[in-house]
């Protein structure tokens, strides 16, 4: 049995297709990255899952129970952190966390275990009795974490979890999240970080709707076909309009950083020997950017 | 009923943390008490007169006696004439103008109709009705005493009125607009507070995305609406206190019936006023729109109600209208405990029109509060 199990899972707003024929499974134990840029359509699967949403059409299962009917029991094995901090910023740290583990009927003795292994979980024992309207963004997400896991879900689903963080706080928050795996919880996030993609152990690409690719890192890295180099300037995008000007032979040329990434085939690369290249492999970023493109027919394949 | 305890738990401990809300809804009341129930009085009394005395005789002096001692002219200014009656009452120094004829007392005399003229700025329509109901009956009472006194002297011996009406107004005697006014304020005081305060504060929740945190626990709709009815409840009955309260040591206002019926009766009219604020919450998106639906109610309340014009005058359309508002209920039941005592004997077809009411509500809103965000 997958964890989660979609097919052909739609959502219309009106004429917009914000999700379109959706099919992913997620293996159990496994941490899912739910990639692409804003407004492709990543939060709304999230809430279709979660029961916060109805799918136009399409089913979808988790843990094998009907996200359109068995919703009510799919929420005691589920927890949900959204994009947006939603707790109660005029109750204290210790509060918000009794208040879930309430809402989610823990028994007195499990509850108190729970609230206090979550303070630690988060760090947030010496700041329990804090409100939570003081705390900075780093604090105030991962007491959120700490209540959308209260009741150790078997599933956890992460809405852009580290949007809006200092990198310190995000490489806490994923250090939980590794911890939550390693205990045996299915993690599905959505990010649009592509390093915290990496940590991942299967990735899926979701484009206006559509996922337009699947899989580990490694086999979504190897999609990418020929080779790619980079060539390192200060002026990415000087040395790009002079490249496109000269009009040599190749698959794809954008800018990166403070360098230049360019996509050819195995037998083009005699062309740009004048130039300092270096041949690297492709990263998350570089195999989206692919994708995008060749969906869109911007490729010159 | 865990997660109805952690639910009211938590609305306590934001209700003691807002303490400016804490203080509207206690301080609320006794302003609005304090305020309707001195400066509103239907009753208008002293309005500023000035008369144009032509004749000045006995007779004029004596109409005009009459007239002060109504209370209800005051005898402002004198005239000399007719211009300065006009800029006095166009400029608003006087609300009446009296104006007596030279042949005021000849006409007397010879037993001729005598003219008084009364003008009446009528654009506040309450004072002008009050103003001339008063002259009117003051001209009556005159020359019925006049006609009376000439009879005596043709046959010779007293005569009696034919008709003798006499008056006794109920539960209110001495026209105390207060205590006429206490009980709706408090009707009113309720509706704005707990159709307001819960459908903002249930907005607040779906504004902040805290709803939609909630959403995905296991919680039941029937458990978010308690969890919001049974603190408000609370709340409503400490403003109804107040109310009382205020009433009792300002007003004077005599609680006839039983105060016990009276507390056991609000509880109905605040839970129809609470369901109405989650009805508002199920289609409002932000609390400002909750805000504005909430005054849709809560004018018609006013208006419609019986609060302050009497529901028989109103049209048909608009009578029945007021039957669709919790408030005209509530409103009934109080005047008729607090005013004349009456027990549930007396009221409880009020008290079925308001179950009736809470019910369609919740379920509306328990039908329509899908837990979904879109």
């Amino acid at each position: 049995m997958y964890a989660v199990e979609l097919t052909n899972l739609t959502r219309r707003f009106g004429d917009f297709t914000a999700v379109n024929n959706l099919s992913l499974q997620i293996k159990q134990g496994s941490i899912y990255g739910f990639l692409g840029p804003n407004g492709s359509g990543k939060s709304t699967t999230i809430r279709m899952l979660c029961g916060l949403m109805t799918p136009t059409s399409g089913s979808g299962k988790i843990l094998g129970l009907d996200i359109a009917h068995d919703s009510e029991d799919i929420k005691h094995k589920i927890g949900y952190m959204s994009q947006k901090f939603s707790l109660y910023d005029d109750l204290t740290v210790k509060q918000n966390l009794e208040f879930y583990a309430g809402m989610y009927s823990l028994s007195e003795d499990v509850g108190e275990r729970r609230i206090k292994e979550m303070l630690s979980l988060a760090d947030l024992e010496d700041r329990q009795n804090e409100l939570v309207v003081n705390l900075s963004g780093g604090w105030k997400q991962r007491l959120a974490l700490g209540c959308a896991i209260i009741h150790t879900p078997q599933i956890l689903f992460l809405d852009e979890p580290t949007g809006g963080v200092d990198p310190k706080s995000r490489r806490m928050f994923w250090e939980i999240i590794y911890k939550l795996a390693s205990q045996g919880t299915t993690i599905m996030v959505t990010t649009h970080f592509m390093d915290e993609a990496e940590h991942c152990d299967e990735i899926g690409f979701i484009f206006e709707g559509n996922l337009i690719a699947n899989g580990t890192p490694s086999q979504l890295i190897k999609m990418v076909p020929g080779v790619l180099v980079r060539i390192a300037t200060h002026e990415p995008m000087e040395l790009l309009e002079t490249m496109i000007a000269s009009s040599f032979p190749y698959l794809d040329i954008y800018p990166f950083g403070a360098s230049l990434h360019i996509l050819l085939e195995e037998d083009q690369l005699a062309q740009i020997a004048a130039f300092p290249y270096k041949q690297i492999t492709p990263g998350l970023e570089d195999v989206f950017v692919y994708l995008v493109k060749s969906k869109r027919k911007e490729m010159k394949i | 009923m865990k997660r109805l305890r952690a639910l009211l738990i938590k609305e306590f401990i934001q209700m003691r943390r807002d303490k400016l809300t804490l203080a509207m809804m206690l301080v609320f009341p006794m302003v609005q008490l304090l305020l309707f129930g001195y400066a509103i009085n239907t009753d208008v009394k002293h309005l500023p007169t000035i008369v144009f005395d032509q004749s000045l005789q006995q007779d004029s002096r004596d109409l005009l006696n009459s007239l002060t001692s109504s209370e209800y002219f005051d005898i402002k200014y004198v005239a000399n004439s007719f211009q300065e009656i006009n800029d006095a009452v166009d400029s608003g120094k006087t609300k009446v103008g009296i104006i007596i004829p030279p042949d005021f007392s000849e006409n007397l005399k010879h037993g001729r109709t005598a003219t008084v003229q009364v003008i009446v700025d009528a654009t506040d329509s309450l004072s002008a009705s009050s103003a001339i109901s008063a002259a009117q009956l003051i001209g009556q009472l005159k020359s019925q005493k006049i006609l009376l006194q000439k009879m005596q002297g043709y046959t010779g011996h007293a005569t009696q009125n034919p008709y003798e009406i006499r008056i006794r107004p109920w539960y209110n005697s001495d026209f105390v607009s207060a205590f006429y006014m206490v009980p709706g304020i408090m009707g009113v005081i309720l509706t704005m507070t707990m159709v307001m305060i819960t459908s903002m504060a249930i907005v607040r929740e779906r504004e902040r995305g805290t709803l939609e945190q909630l959403i995905v626990t296991p919680m039941k709709n029937w458990e978010l609406m308690m969890g919001k009815i049974i603190p408000y409840s609370i709340v409503g009955y400490v403003q109804v206190t107040v109310s009382i309260l205020v009433g009792i040591l300002v007003f004077d206002l005599p609680i006839r019936g039983s105060l016990g019926l009276l507390y056991g009766l609000t509880s109905f009219f605040i839970i129809a006023s609470l369901a109405q604020g989650i009805l508002i919450s199920t289609v409002a998106k932000t609390q400002m729109q909750a805000m504005q639906m909430s005054f849709f109610v809560f004018l018609p309340s006013i208006l419609l109600s019986g609060f302050m014009f009497p529901r028989e005058a109103m049209p048909l359309f608009f009578n029945l209208l007021g039957n669709i508002l919790p408030l005209t209920f509530y409103l009934q039941i109080m005047r008729s405990i607090i005013l004349k005592g009456v027990g549930f004997s007396i009221v409880w077809p009020q008290v079925l029109s308001l179950i009736i009411y809470i019910m369609i509500a919740l379920v509306i809103s328990i039908k329509k509060f899908q837990k979904k965000v879109a």
